[in-house]
């Protein structure tokens, strides 16, 4: 066992303390019986009672998670194709536009990319009819838009690093491209592919800036209806719902990040033979 | 039918050809796989430089080359993972031109296994097969077959990387070969291994080709592994051919200084001819410092330029100066190689160049061996040595 230094150990503590401190307040608080979120009133579950009774926290919430699931699922699924085409077609026409353009999402500023993405549904509207006004399906779009990116810059990570020689043996063997994908290509970039869902999941969840903009009345997200509400002055429910999907959120990352060290040692050992 | 007509039945001997020689002796023998003229670009660079091999059924074949020297690129051509620039490649007289690699009669046994990470031993081996479409029944019997004859027939369940690197070659050679392919490309098999492994499987690799009756054609850049495999060698230099022959003639007949120097350790005088018969030349050469007799006859113009070449072991190191006045050198021993079976002596003549010279170690006494500094004359039969013109 190596010795480790005060300095490092301290380190060390202080970013964790950093990092989940607010997190642990948030959930102590969470179990406030005082109405008052600032003042300390001793233990209860009652605001959790309460959320689940708050129809607007609540139909925010499932509309977030619907809008958080399909529009991660999309974005995985394009994401994987530009992620593809980056690093297996090769030089092609407009690979440098084609790259700029997936990676343009990750350092554009949020308010730029929402101002684009509403000019744009703006002017399809004007000249098709769609997509009829804002709602639901302009966020699930202007979500998978900047999640794909995510999802192409992880995924082209990872086939970079996939020995090409796998993908020729399958096809020596008999397997057509097609087939090769399903059997070979995907399973090995799974775990690439399971990140970046993840991930996407938790942007869309997320996101304020740009769903308030691509966003229409009455299709509010729950961040939108969180930070309305707290504008007003911050109630005990938004803690319980706050605890309630750091919880959520615990648990898929753990699971992911189990089953990608799984992967990753299964697939290290197999290279380095 | 009378006895003799039942007879040629029989034996199926309609034309007797003689099976005595081996096929690519045989001037009428149909070769198994043609490759023509084969150019391979890469941009500027030319891989393979238009390139014609003849392989025939039951061969082991091997491509001999440095790295660099196109042989992967020729294999891989064969496999269809690349297109050649210009060229045909027939094999069993279909030409592969728009054939795609899973279309192709071939399997490959790849450098790095290239075994599915994500799929146990069994399920790797029966991923042919199910590409085939055969049935459940058949995939279980012939993975389960192909199991025993690389003796993994317990192993069947674990994953690849579960395996040590033996193991794992003989899966990806049983997944190779488990289509019953007509050819087998096998790239760098044995390179992964270590030594003593190495030598085994080499064995098994050659029992195991002539049972099965499939072409193999093998690249390699390891010489040994070359000479001990093979029917038949294809030396390539710079993306050429440039000597076809069987193992002993490679070694022994050269037909540059490129092979010679490349298959084994080799001596090099450079001379130039003085007397050129019918079948024997004569050479002078100042490195040597004597007269080179090689008795066999060479095409060359009077005076040419040549290199003899002289392989270590066919040297004779005697104290006292034989009875020839060809071929017959003195030097000095400056450094000694004690291998146990066979010492390796190098001596300097008196023209400063240093010849290579390997005494096999008849006597255990030490008493009776060659020192350091001794003076010895190097000597060696009119029919040892070579001559090359390029």
């Amino acid at each position: 066992m190596k010795r480790r230094s005060l300095f490092l150990n301290s380190t060390a503590a202080f970013g964790f303390i950093f990092l989940y401190a607010p997190i642990i307040s948030l959930i102590i608080y969470s179990f406030n019986e005082s109405k008052l979120v600032t003042v300390w009133g001793g233990w209860s579950v009652k605001w959790y009672g309460e959320l689940f009774q708050n129809d607007q926290i609540m139909d925010a919430a499932f509309l977030s998670l619907k809008i958080a699931f399909i529009s991660a699922t999309l974005a995985v699924v394009l994401g994987t194709m530009a992620g593809f085409a980056l690093s297996r077609m090769g030089r092609f026409r407009g690979k440098l536009l084609f790259s700029g353009w997936v990676s343009a999402p990750l350092v554009m500023p949020e308010v730029i990319t929402g101002l684009s993405l509403l000019l744009l549904f703006v002017a399809l509207e004007n000249a098709f009819g769609w997509p009829a006004g804002r709602g639901e399906m302009t966020v699930i779009i202007a979500h998978t838009t900047f999640c794909l990116a995510y999802v192409a810059v992880i995924v082209q990570s990872r086939l970079v690093v996939l020995d090409d020689t796998l993908e020729e043996a399958a096809m020596d063997l008999g397997a057509k491209p097609s087939t090769l994908f399903f059997l070979v290509t995907l399973p090995l970039i799974s775990p690439a592919i399971i990140a970046g869902w993840l991930l996407s999941f938790t942007l869309s969840l997320d996101d304020l800036v740009i769903a308030s903009f691509v966003s229409g009345p009455g299709d509010s997200t729950l961040p939108m209806v969180i930070f309305s509400k707290v504008r007003l002055g911050v109630t005990p429910e938004v803690n319980a719902l706050a605890t309630l999907m750091i919880a959520i959120v615990a648990v898929g990352v753990i699971f992911a990040m189990l089953y990608m060290r799984k992967q990753n040692k299964m697939l290290a050992a197999a290279q380095e033979g | 039918m009378n006895a003799s007509e039942i007879k040629s039945t029989i034996t199926g001997v309609a034309n007797p050809v003689n099976t005595e020689l081996p096929l690519w002796k045989q001037p009428d023998a149909t070769p198994f796989v043609r490759i023509e003229n084969i150019t391979k670009k890469f941009d500027d660079f030319t891989a393979v430089d238009n390139v014609s091999l003849n392989i025939y059924k039951k061969e082991l074949f091997c491509l001999l080359g440095g790295s660099g020297s196109g042989k992967s690129t020729l294999l891989r051509m064969l496999a269809g993972f690349e297109n050649p620039t210009s060229g045909r490649i027939i094999i069993d007289g279909v030409d592969m031109e728009g054939i795609q690699p899973w279309n192709r009669p071939i399997n490959m046994m790849f450098q790095s296994y290239a075994l599915f990470p994500h799929l146990s031993v069994a399920d790797n081996i029966a991923f042919g097969l199910k590409r085939q479409g055969a049935s459940k029944h058949d995939v279980k019997t012939r993975v389960a077959e192909m199991l025993d004859m690389v003796q993994l027939g317990h192993l069947g369940k674990r994953k690849p990387h579960q395996l040590s690197g033996g193991q794992r070659q003989r899966v990806a050679l049983a997944r190779s070969l488990v289509k019953r392919p007509k050819l087998l490309l096998l790239d760098e098999p044995l390179g992964a291994l270590d030594k003593k492994l190495r030598e085994e499987t080499q064995f098994e690799i050659m029992n195991l080709q002539e049972d099965l009756g499939v072409t193999f054609v093998v690249v390699t850049h390891d010489q040994e592994e070359a000479m001990t495999l093979a029917t038949r060698i294809g030396v390539m230099n710079q993306g050429l051919i440039v000597q076809t022959d069987e193992p002993h003639d490679v070694y022994e007949y050269p037909s540059s200084r490129f092979v010679a120097e490349f298959i084994g350790s080799v001596n090099l005088f450079e001379g130039f001819v003085t007397e050129d018969n019918v079948d024997s030349v004569r050479i002078e050469s100042k490195e040597a410092g004597c007269p080179l007799f090689v008795a066999h006859g060479i095409s060359c113009a009077p005076q040419q330029r040549v290199h003899v070449a002289l392989r270590p072991e066919k040297i004779n190191m005697t104290r006292i100066k034989p009875a020839q006045d060809d071929n017959c050198l003195k030097g000095e021993i400056i450094e000694i190689a004690y291998m146990g079976s066979l010492s390796v002596y190098r001596v300097r003549l008196q023209s400063g160049k240093e010849i290579r010279v390997t005494q096999p170690n008849f006597a255990r006494d030490m008493g009776e061996r060659f020192t350091w500094n001794e003076h010895v004359f190097l000597s060696w039969d009119v029919d040892s040595s070579v001559v090359l013109t390029s």
